[in-house]
């Protein structure tokens, strides 16, 4: 048996029922894979903050979660309209969420904050008209 | 004390998640947005909160609530209540406004 675990996921844009199914799924892997409590709610908390931004902004897109013995690796890449300044996006409380997302208890501008918070290792990659791609990694010792 | 203690001390209504009744409650949190719930929300919390639909269900799952304390008598969607079924997520509603809830909460856990 490999040590290595890989996931893929597509997340489907503009489905604010779904959103978070991709992420509930990885930390159901990681809890049966006997992981600490604190590295599966890091894990999912990142990750559910990328799907949702994946859904609320980059019009659906792709995860794939690869699980070692060292660390859970994410990527998160979607063919939204990128991110202008990403600085500014990693501000806490900048946000472009339209009126309908902040209705729904989302858009505070705390979307890229959390994923870095809750992150070991981050990067942000993303071309204005192309997409954007965050990779996120949690140690697991 | 278990979410189900709660329950029963605080005449909270029971909406989902028998399974998960036997939580233990560490803490007490309150907010409605859910982008500050996610990255501040503690793991083990009663969460006390009006927004009742699937992506609340779906932040407590993720963030690793003990339970969702639905306050103001505010609405439980069905969506939600299928999320909180299929993932046994322990929803309370309560009539109480948010902070008399919380507080409420906090008191009994103080003398427990």
């Amino acid at each position: 048996m490999s040590d290595t675990i890989n996931l893929t996921y597509d997340v489907p844009g503009d489905d604010f029922t779904r959103a978070g199914e991709a992420s509930s799924d990885v930390k159901g892997v990681l809890k049966k894979l006997g992981l600490s409590p604190q590295v599966v709610r890091k894990v999912a908390i990142a990750m559910y903050e990328g799907e949702i931004n994946m859904v609320i902004h980059g019009g659906g897109g792709q995860i794939t979660v690869e699980v070692t013995p060292d660390a859970v690796t994410m990527r998160l890449a979607d063919h939204g309209p990128g991110i202008r300044d990403i600085s500014l996006a990693m501000q806490e409380g900048w946000s472009t969420a339209p009126e309908e997302v902040r209705n729904l208890g989302f858009g505070a501008g705390m979307g890229l904050p959390n994923m870095k918070k809750y992150s070991d290792e981050m990067e942000v990659i993303s071309e204005v008209g192309v997409g954007t791609t965050v990779n996120m990694k949690v140690y697991v010792a | 004390m278990t979410v189900k203690q709660l329950a029963a001390q605080a005449g909270l209504k029971i909406l989902a998640g028998e399974g998960s009744l036997g939580r233990e409650i560490e803490s007490v949190y309150s907010c409605d947005l859910l982008s500050f719930v996610m990255g501040r929300a503690p793991a083990d919390s009663a969460w006390v909160t009006v927004m009742g639909n699937v992506n609340a269900m779906a932040v407590a799952l993720l963030a690793d609530v003990a339970c969702v304390v639905l306050a103001e008598g505010a609405a439980f969607d069905d969506d939600a209540k299928k999320k909180a079924e299929q993932n046994d997520i322990a929803v309370l509603w309560s009539e109480k406004p948010v902070f008399d809830a919380a507080l409420d909460i906090h008191t009994r856990m103080a003398g427990a």
